[in-house]
């Protein structure tokens, strides 16, 4: 008991390190002096620590395999769009057919509109997990998926709200990075303190083994909504903030490959760690951005070929593959030495 | 006569999605995973059919053939690479294997085939037009649900008289018990994984044949909606998936018809019947129930 107690309070001291460490190191790359290319690339660095640690809040801590991430992300974008753009370029823009007048008339600054697009993300995501979350594994990540589809589909259909397939142009864009850097800490701050509380201790509780939490009077199905809710919330928010960083919304940036890009940050940093992820979301935004020169043309000694688009994804698609693997292989080293431990303990018969 | 219309495109789309959707259900009755990359296997079928053609005299059903059966090869090769290491692993695992696979087939085809769309060159005699009365069809569609009729056929042989498809079964109902009667599961899933993906590979050059335009993408929706087709019929069951594939095809090309505004909604509506089918009918049209035991 008394050596539990001290590993959960080295755990707490440990976090505090690295929050510590977390918000100097994003308080120095506010003050560095960086240009636009690399400016863009921290920032997008924030805001993926944002999106996968939402993600990882339901596929890593409640064990629940959504993959509509990319639905919630792009009703966040389009709502933060659509508030802070001008009445005068949502004039211009809107080409195909003119918007509705109260989107016209609709504007906030940033920071309200970034929050209305959570919430608006949020309340999508808590109704679509009501039947989700019915079922499990499989069956839940497709029809995430389909719904996060279906919502694409409106995007792409309802020219008046959101100008179709020709998307937006004109976000007001922020380069500074004080307001990546902000949200990042609050998400950070907020997953800490979601896993160290009652609820955080009880998704995990789900995670591991939902009967046997339910028998023990957690209502799994009610802190699984809330889960999904809060995840879509931050998703949102994310989305939004890809929004005000990129300057342009279309339904063409939300695909499934964001919904995998981020996966790949939660499987990299490890389901349901939260400073694995945040390092492996520096670690994949920055890989992404330096494997770009694959699909480019290329001279190298005796390789030459003239730009191969697509092999940075394969690349990245078997680097998946081959960690998934390598974890597996842990893990079975890992049960086997446990279990050759457990036999040495047993007394000799 | 337009409803008849309707009903020879709603048939071939619908055999086309049946095809598919069997070899979905048939990794699923064994291995309960989804096959995220089996729709991009569909897509290697349309492209090895298409390059066959292109490179080799070949008349176009030995090429169809060839097609397929080479597609059920990669589908082994699939299996070995990305689920095998991983049968004992969490689900979770399993299926961020099966995605990390269908991103790698379909940027390994951007890499190959290139990213641009490209022509099939459909053979002249699938090509032809049928005109009657006011009826408007091509043969392909005729072509599409005999063929299917054919392979389900074999399927059925293979499955009930064979002794690899007694294998399949009995692994189907309970793996350990099974695997502990001397059963080899690895040589029984590569043999799922290749009949399954072998209907794939039909399903991606018929599917050519009658949407000749080939993308590296363009498994992704199809896939999409066979698993939904699967599930609505009840996952694991073989009748189930040809019925969900032909309802799926049908009320598809039925609700375009009757309603042509709803066109862009097209690809929505599989997910939302999806949705409706999980709420109200988990199981599916021919799905047991499956007690949690604890």
């Amino acid at each position: 008991m008394a050596a539990k107690y001290t590993k959960q309070r080295k755990n707490t001291n440990r976090d505090l390190v690295c929050l510590l460490i977390f918000v100097g190191l994003t308080i120095l790359i506010t003050l560095l002096p960086l240009d636009a290319y690399y400016r863009k690339i921290t920032n997008l660095c924030l805001i993926n620590v944002v999106l996968g640690l939402s993600l990882n809040l339901v596929n890593g801590y409640t064990g629940l395999f959504s993959l509509g991430h990319y639905g919630f992300m792009a009703l966040g974008a389009y709502v933060t769009a659509i508030l802070t753009m001008s009445q005068e370029s949502k004039e211009a823009y809107y080409m195909i057919e003119p918007a509705y007048d109260w989107i016209l008339k609709l504007h906030l600054p940033l920071i309200p509109a970034l929050i209305f697009a959570g919430l608006i993300a949020a309340f999508f995501g808590f109704l679509i997990s009501l039947p989700v979350l019915r079922l499990n594994d499989d069956y839940l990540a497709i029809a995430s998926m389909g719904f996060a589809e279906i919502i694409l589909v409106l995007i792409r259909t309802q020219f008046r709200l959101t100008n179709g397939a020709l998307g937006l142009k004109g976000v007001p864009r922020t380069t500074s990075s004080v307001l990546y850097g902000a949200v990042a800490i609050i998400m950070v701050i907020f997953m800490l303190t979601l896993t160290k509380s009652n609820k955080g201790r009880n998704l995990i509780a789900i995670r591991e083994n939902e009967i046997a939490a339910r028998a023990v009077g957690i209502n799994a199905f009610r802190h699984k909504v809330i889960s999904f809710t809060w995840s879509s919330f931050w998703a949102g928010v994310g989305g939004g903030l890809m929004a005000t960083l990129i300057g342009t919304v279309n339904p063409m940036q939300f695909t499934f490959q964001l919904t995998f890009n981020i996966l790949l940050i939660v499987v990299l940093g490890g389901m349901g760690k939260t400073w694995g992820n945040i390092v492996s979301a520096i670690i994949v935004t920055f890989a992404l951005e330096i494997l770009r020169f694959l699909d480019e043309p290329m001279d190298l000694l005796f390789i030459k070929s003239d730009g191969m688009p697509g092999l940075r994804m394969v690349i990245f698609s078997l680097l998946l593959i081959i960690i998934v693997n390598l974890r597996a292989r842990n893990g079975k080293k890992k049960r086997n030495k446990k279990l050759e431990e457990e036999k040495e303990a047993l007394p000799n018969a | 006569m337009f409803f008849v219309q309707h009903l020879i495109n709603g048939l071939s789309l619908g055999s086309l999605y049946a095809l598919i959707a069997i070899g979905y259900t048939m990794v699923y009755g064994i291995l309960r995973l989804i096959n995220f990359a089996h729709g991009d296997l569909f897509m290697l079928g349309a492209y090895l059919g298409l390059y066959l053609l292109t490179w080799t005299g070949m008349p176009w059903w030995l090429v169809f053939i060839i097609a397929a059966l080479m597609t059920g090869v990669f589908g082994i090769l699939l299996e070995k690479a990305a689920y095998a290491p991983l049968r004992h692993e969490p689900r979770i695992m399993v299926l961020i294997s099966a995605i990390g696979a269908s991103f790698f087939l379909e940027n390994l085809a951007i890499l190959i085939f290139g990213g641009k769309p490209q022509a099939f060159t459909v053979p002249a005699f699938l090509d032809k037009n049928i005109k009657l009365d006011s009826l408007n069809f091509n043969v392909v569609q005729i072509v599409i649900p005999v063929v299917t009729i054919v392979l389900l056929i074999i399927l059925a042989f293979l499955i009930n008289k064979t002794k690899m498809g007694m294998a399949m079964r009995a692994l189907a109902t309970d793996y350990d018990a099974a695997s502990l009667m001397g059963i080899d599961v690895n040589k029984v899933i590569s043999f799922t994984f290749f009949i399954g993906t072998v209907l794939a590979g039909f399903g991606g050059v018929l599917y050519a044949s009658r949407y000749p335009q080939l993308m590296p993408l363009m498994g992704m929706m199809p896939g999409n909606k066979c698993f939904i087709a699967a599930v609505i019929g009840g996952i694991g069951n073989l009748t189930g998936a040809v019925i969900g594939g032909l309802i799926l095809g049908m009320s598809e090309i039925l609700i375009v018809g009757l309603f042509p505004t709803l066109n862009d909604y097209r690809d929505g509506f599989a997910f939302i019947l999806l949705i409706l089918i999980l709420t109200f009918k988990p199981t599916g049209i021919f799905g047991s129930t499956v007690k949690e035991k604890v």
